[in-house]
């Protein structure tokens, strides 16, 4: 099968709507048909991967645990808008440490996570062949 | 009164139009994804007056999924579910902006 570039924006929180967490699955299966992935997190997209989510006081899947799982589905291209990190008063450093083992580099760890600007960010986003947005 | 709002400000004006309406005597409490707006962010001034007079509360089990607890504005009273129910009886009336 080839190998096309899919993008997954992801614009909403975890918890609010099931956006987030239907994204998540669409990204996995994506990741079973070893597609080129990427992700963007931008508007309150960024909260999804917010280092300390606790959801035992609301009774909900914490699936914020599964992002860390992505590096071995080989999807390490995870871009985070600074614009609205910056809007929310967050920083790179309140971020989740997601990383890959890098097959091409004797298999060092490496971060997934890449803040980038959003104009960056439509730069590659003008690369893919399909987008999906949540 | 209490006006619960349990939407991020930066997807909807809900808290917008409810601190635009609400009187005095009023008290808010951010619940679900309302409780972004508790965080220090480029909206926060919207509430900061608020929170200062003891007006606004934030359900701490929200606050905690959403990894946002180091992050508030200053003032917030944080409650669990208990604390919404006393809320609730304190207040009278509530208002939900959905």
């Amino acid at each position: 099968m080839a190998i096309k570039k899919f993008m997954y924006l992801n614009r909403r929180s975890s918890f609010g709507t099931v956006y987030a967490i239907e994204s998540l699955e669409v990204v996995l299966v994506a990741a079973a048909f070893d597609q080129d992935v990427s992700l963007a997190f931008i508007d309150d997209g960024v909260y999804q991967i917010i280092e300390g989510q606790n959801t035992n006081g609301i009774g909900m899947k914490n699936f914020s645990k599964t992002f860390h799982a992505l590096g071995d589905y080989e999807i390490n291209k995870l871009y985070v808008s600074a614009e609205s990190l910056e809007e929310r008063g967050l920083s790179a450093d309140d971020l989740m440490p997601l990383v890959y083992e890098d097959e091409d580099d004797n298999w060092v760890e490496k971060s997934s996570v890449k803040v980038v600007s959003n104009a960056e960010i439509s730069k590659i986003m003008s690369k893919q062949d399909v987008c999906f947005s949540f | 009164m209490l006006h619960t709002v349990n939407k991020s400000s930066f997807e909807r004006n809900s808290l917008k139009s409810c601190i635009n309406t609400i009187d005095d005597t009023s008290v808010i409490l951010l619940i679900e994804d309302g409780v972004i707006s508790a965080t220090k962010n480029i909206n926060s001034s919207m509430i900061a007056n608020l929170a200062n007079q003891g007006r606004v509360y934030a359900l701490q089990g929200d606050v905690e999924a959403r990894g946002v607890s180091s992050k508030l504005v200053d003032n917030i009273k944080l409650v669990d579910y208990t604390g919404f129910v006393d809320l609730v009886v304190e207040h009278g009336t509530s208002v939900s902006w959905v």
